[in-house]
């Protein structure tokens, strides 16, 4: 990694004076590194940074699709904070979705991947089956759940009316997507379904890297399956969980595939997320001022969970060295 | 289901010398232990069910006829016989396979070449390269990693305008080989990064030594030591772009420029009547491709994740 003595000891045996020498005692040994970094950065800025600067320009102005824009302050904050109650609506509804997602996520993630780690035959197809949902199209994915919940063709009421012994209770037909509580149940669920595999993956990898030996002495010391769990696997999991919330916080906060195909934000906008809402004013309604202004609601949460995820990484890096 | 008790707890088996002469290995795996081992497996079958159900519903739906997934008193779970009506209307009667399927190919193809090349040089940099400013790189290459579609598609429809005015890529498949590359390139050199710096610093010394260019090393010396690395950077590229719904739909409303997702929704659900029985043989050759990229490489994915990760 980037060092200062390695960079001093470069420049002392570079020959003196030349203008390359006095760029390189500048800029470091290794000019050419920006000229690598160049064709990421002429993408990254065209098409990530100066749109991020145009939506907070979008935001603060009253700009329509097809008008001339200008100025307007904080005016359309104001609305969507005071007078938008589906907006309201909207930051109960992303936070209770990435709260039940991601709690839900990790239990079932860090239990799967337990179990994953003490079978030894079928490993592959185990391991491959339940990683499934995390790489198919999500879109496509979430039609198939869109049947599977459909009231008229769901096949968990059919199970319902007609194996036993569900047909004692007399349950359903539940209406999975027509329901406000019920629809945000479903998304909540899908949402859990697509992204258990990355849960999987990472703690499978954290589980792999503690040593055998902590679990040998625990067992000679007469330690029950359960208090190995709590005091080896847990702790020495921690940093590992900590990233992947983070990491599954933000993902899970900008979610809109599976809101989109399931219920476009309904029944009676109980379901909408920042992305979809943001979509409906953008896109649908044209107000590309108000939709741009709904989606950088996510700035400040995000630039929160990023903080937190540098001082991590960092630690874990210098960890390494 | 029989296990393999020998190598579930090595050291509890013992090699003894039989009456005949002949090594006998006896099995002394008390047998709580191997019920216990059964257990497990009995506990990942509802994991299984779950994660595999939507997509078997997706194949036995679509080879039904309509008149049998619409008669509700039959079992859903089903088929009494194999239909292609469905696989045969989306050939015939939609632009399933002609427009959408090869959009999404050529668009996966173009944005992983163009994703892959960039980020790998731009890992390279700021894995080896000492120049100033290239912790802040790595950083920014980070937080754009995080910044979510949702917060850039409102204005990228205008960059996307403003460049239209000099080529034309509006409302055509170019426009979203032009923005993929804003979330893989940073997923690629922050994988990749963390790759480059587990290959030794010596070989690339020799190389140097030997006479080569800071090109020549990276292509002959690092690259083919970074092949695992570059293989999931590829696999991840192919599968994002593929899965993507956000930007293409958003950006394009030409139906013989849509891709796989956005072409099944936007035109094969029309109306309050549903075809599911073409609607889920879609989903399903959709995501046959995908699926069957993941069974030959699942390792590379795997590996790949915990990287993008954790490292």
């Amino acid at each position: 990694m980037v060092s200062v003595p390695n960079v001093e000891r470069a420049v002392a045996a570079s020959p003196p004076a030349s203008r390359r020498s006095e760029l390189r005692r500048r800029f470091g040994p290794d000019i050419d590194g920006y000229g690598f970094l160049l064709p990421a950065i002429i993408v990254m800025i065209s098409l990530v940074v100066y749109p991020f600067f145009l939506a907070v320009w979008f935001s603060v102005s009253d700009a329509f699709v097809g008008e001339p824009s200008s100025y307007v302050g904080l005016e359309n904050f104001i609305y969507i904070l005071t007078e938008d109650d589906i907006f309201l609506m909207t930051i109960w509804n992303t936070l209770l979705f990435a709260f039940w997602s991601v709690v839900f996520k990790v239990v079932l993630g860090l239990t799967c991947a337990l179990l994953l780690q003490r079978i030894l035959k079928l490993k592959r197809f185990f391991r491959g089956s339940v990683l499934l949902p995390f790489v198919a199209p999500t879109a496509l994915t979430t039609l198939g759940w869109w049947l599977i919940l459909d009231p008229t063709y769901s096949h968990i009421n059919w199970i319902l009316a007609n194996t036993w012994p569900f047909t004692m209770f007399g349950l359903g037909p539940y209406n999975f997507l027509g329901n406000p509580t019920l629809a945000m149940a479903s998304v909540i669920f899908v949402n859990i379904w697509r992204g258990i595999p990355f849960f999987i993956i990472t703690i499978l990898a954290g589980l792999m890297s503690i040593p055998e030996h902590l679990y040998d002495a625990a067992e000679i010391d007469g330690a029950s399956t359960w208090r190995k769990f709590r005091s080896i696997t847990l702790p020495l999991l921690r940093p590992v969980l900590a990233i992947i919330i983070l990491f599954s916080t933000i993902f899970t906060l900008g979610e809109f595939n599976i809101i989109y195909v399931l219920t476009r934000g309904g029944p009676m906008n109980s379901t909408h997320l920042f992305s979809t809402y943001s979509f409906t004013y953008g896109i649908l309604n044209h107000e590309i001022a108000l939709g741009a202004a709904v989606a950088l609601f996510l700035f400040p949460i995000l630039v929160l969970i990023v903080v937190f995820l540098l001082r991590m990484v960092r630690r874990d890096t210098s960890h390494e060295l | 289901m029989s296990f393999s008790t020998a190598t579930l707890t090595g050291s509890s088996t013992a090699t003894l010398t039989g009456s005949d002469g002949r090594e006998v290995v006896r099995n002394k795996v008390p047998v709580w232990r191997r019920r216990k081992a059964a257990a497990n497996y009995i506990a990942l079958l509802p994991y299984v069910f779950f994660a595999l159900f939507p997509f078997y519903i997706m194949f036995i739906t679509s080879i039904k006829t309509d008149q049998e997934i619409n008669n509700l008193s039959n079992s859903p779970f089903w088929a009494t016989g194999i239909a292609t009506e469905h696989y045969v209307y989306l050939a015939t009667n939609t632009g399933f396979f002609n427009h959408w399927f090869v959009n999404t190919l050529i668009v996966t193809v173009a944005v992983t070449v163009i994703s892959v090349s960039i980020g790998t040089l731009a890992a390279y940099a700021l894995a080896r390269l000492r120049f100033r400013g290239v912790e802040l790189f790595g950083v920014a290459v980070f937080i754009t990693y995080l910044i979510p579609q949702t917060l850039l598609f409102i204005p990228l429809i205008d960059v996307i305008n403003t460049i239209d005015d000099y080529v034309p890529i509006r409302d055509t498949y170019w426009s979203l080989i032009l923005t993929y590359p804003t979330f893989l390139i940073p997923f690629v050199t922050w994988l990749l990064m963390g790759y480059f710096k587990t290959i030794p610093v010596e070989v690339e010394e020799c190389a140097y030594l030997d006479g080569c260019s800071r090109l020549g090393a990276l292509f002959r010396v690092v690259l083919p030591m970074a092949i695992p690395g570059i293989m999931c950077a590829i696999l991840f590229s192919i599968t994002l772009s593929w899965n993507e719904l956000l930007y293409s739909l958003v950006f394009i409303q030409d139906e013989t420029q849509k891709t796989i997702s956005v072409g099944v929704i936007t035109e094969l659900i029309r109306g309050d009547i549903y075809y599911w029985g073409s609607l889920m043989a879609a989903c399903f050759i959709g995501a046959v491709p995908i699926i069957m990229i993941y069974g030959f490489f699942m390792d590379y994915f795997t590996s790949g994740l915990t990287a993008g990760a954790i490292k």
